[in-house]
């Protein structure tokens, strides 16, 4: 697989240089991989810390801005960071007001910001976190990993954020974050598998004619395959995914998120389809998010995901937001 | 045990015995890093090899630079570097088995071969807690606990140091074929279900690696 690099070592290095030359708004520390925004501390402010592997992207370093998260850790590719870049990230964002974590939920990412928060604790920061779990592809379980972070990681960031920016106390930015956890659902499928520049072929294995439903963001294959379907065939399967678990009694927001390696054009097709699916089963839109937000390197591929609306999370959505990846209202 | 285990005289459990594990716990995981990055592809997301590999490799240039007087101090090194360099599920799991194995060897300047199994042990025992995990989840306890108890055997019937390490080899290696038929529980692996059964677990593969490079510190053949 030919891919825009120097050697696989650097990529991350090299994409959060890039970074730093795209957005002084950031402080980029290339050495020890922490990206804060360039205000921080915020007086008074509850600070919103995140960050996982690399190859996500914009997920988490794109969401670092006003109205959204204060720092973002990335780790190598595909692998969650190390605590000490999360603790160095809390040190440099905690006004006195707390750092809240967010962390998806997969075993070495819940493990690496355990051991952060421990680390962060010592230096006499008030740290919380809040675990992101809206993938429901998988089982969830006692005798599982239980359900994976994917897209409902930018709702939980973006409102959380926004409470946080509005001058929310710790607590208060905790139980929303929760809360919007809580009522985020996703469902992704997979039409090629994606290359990590370490390996630099394919992880699996996914012959021309057929698809995998119910992927991660992590090139891990599936749990089903299936032969290839169209764009209103995969839509209604997500859709009816999402919706029988989450079982909406009121409008939703929608991301309708690229994997990385699927044209928009193709998105906003796909996103026409799962409007009509929603449509179909009564479920009113109030807000739509077509874009690669949460990738998987050079994935193709799409992932539906519906949260739970209300007055309040609506208000927030709509306040002023400026990250790379996510901007509005100033 | 085979010949050359018993009539091998057992080295002592001293700072150079630990040195010595260090240094070839990180030429295996080297030479085996494509392989362990493989078996992860399967079921996994194909970073295993390369991120012990970083980890080691860390760990080997710290060890290097401050030198510790006892084993247990090795150990806890090595287990602090870890947690900082490798990431993942793997740099927490196996960072908290060498801290927790360091911090339980004490500081003597030497230690027994008892005294070692009881300390890896602990490290394990931490492992399991820390994963919330338990054998049989298609992980590194299943190569783990088969070879702390093996060694357990050998040295209650009166084995030495190399004889005992030689059995933890060899009931690693079992473990780890032993988690191809396995529906994984716990880590990544988990999430594709039945899908994870026929593979062999990355990290299972990997401890066993390490249980290996102890036989060989002490002076096994190499297997």
């Amino acid at each position: 697989m030919k891919m825009l690099i120097n050697v696989p070592e650097t990529v991350v290095a090299d994409g959060l240089r890039g970074l730093a030359a795209a957005h002084p708004e950031l402080t980029v520390d290339v050495d020890n991989r922490v990206v804060v925004r360039r205000d921080a501390p915020v007086n008074g402010k509850v600070a919103l810390v995140s960050g996982g592997g690399s190859g996500h992207e914009p997920l988490h370093s794109g969401f670092v801005g006003r109205g959204m998260l204060d720092a973002a850790c990335p780790g190598e590719v595909f692998t969650s960071p190390v605590p000490d870049q999360m603790a160095r990230a809390a040190a440099a964002v905690d006004s006195g007001a707390g750092v809240l974590f967010v962390v998806k939920n997969y075993t070495g990412d819940v493990l690496n910001f355990d051991m952060a928060e421990e680390l962060a604790e010592d230096e006499g920061i008030q740290v919380t976190k809040v675990i992101v779990n809206d993938d429901v592809a998988v089982t969830d379980s006692l005798y599982t990993a239980g359900r994976r972070g994917t897209g409902g990681t930018l709702f939980v960031e973006r409102l959380a954020g926004a409470a946080a920016e509005e001058g929310a106390p710790l607590d208060r930015v905790a139980a929303l974050a929760r809360r919007v956890n809580d009522r985020c659902r996703s469902f992704g499928v997979a039409l090629s598998a994606c290359s990590t520049p370490a390996k630099g072929s394919p992880t699996f294995d996914l012959p021309p004619g057929e698809l995998e439903l119910g992927i991660g963001i992590h090139g891990e294959p599936g749990r089903e395959r299936r032969a290839m379907m169209t764009s209103g065939e995969i839509a209604d399967a997500a859709v009816e995914a999402v919706v029988a678990d989450l079982n909406p009694d009121g409008p939703v927001f929608v991301l309708v998120n690229g994997m990385g390696g699927t044209p928009l054009l193709e998105l906003y097709g796909f996103n026409a389809e799962v409007q009509r699916a929603l449509g179909e089963r009564g479920v009113p839109v109030v807000r739509t998010l077509v874009g690669n937000y949460v990738t998987s390197l050079d994935m193709a591929g799409a992932s539906v995901t519906l949260c739970l609306a209300d007055d309040e999370l609506l208000r927030l959505w709509d306040t002023p937001v400026r990250t790379p990846a996510l901007r509005w209202g100033c | 045990m085979n010949a050359s285990a018993s009539s091998t005289p057992d080295p002592v459990i001293d700072t150079e015995f630990v040195r010595r594990w260090l240094s070839l716990a990180t030429s295996a995981i080297e030479h085996k890093s494509g392989w362990l990055t493989e078996l992860d592809s399967a079921i996994g997301d194909a970073d295993h090899g390369i991120n012990m590999h970083r980890g080691f490799t860390a760990a080997s240039a710290a060890v290097e630079k401050e030198p510790s007087d006892t084993p247990g101090e090795i150990l806890t090194h090595v287990g602090r570097q870890l947690i900082s360099s490798v990431g993942g599920a793997a740099g927490p799991l196996y960072g908290t088995l060498l801290r927790r194995a360091g911090k339980a060897l004490g500081d003597q300047p030497t230690v027994s071969a008892e005294e070692l199994r009881v300390a890896l042990r602990s490290g394990i025992d931490a492992v399991a807690q820390l994963g919330r995990s338990e054998r049989g989840d298609k992980t590194m306890l299943d190569s783990l606990y088969p070879a702390v108890e093996a060694m357990g055997l050998a040295l209650g019937s009166g084995s030495g140091l190399v004889a005992a390490l030689t059995a933890a080899r060899t009931a690693a290696d079992e473990g780890a074929a032993a988690t191809v038929p396995m529906l994984a529980r716990k880590g990544r692996a988990s999430y594709l279900g039945e899908r994870s059964i026929g593979h062999q677990d990355p990290g299972a593969t990997s401890a066993a690696l390490l249980i290996a490079a102890f036989a060989e510190a002490a002076g096994a053949d190499t297997a």
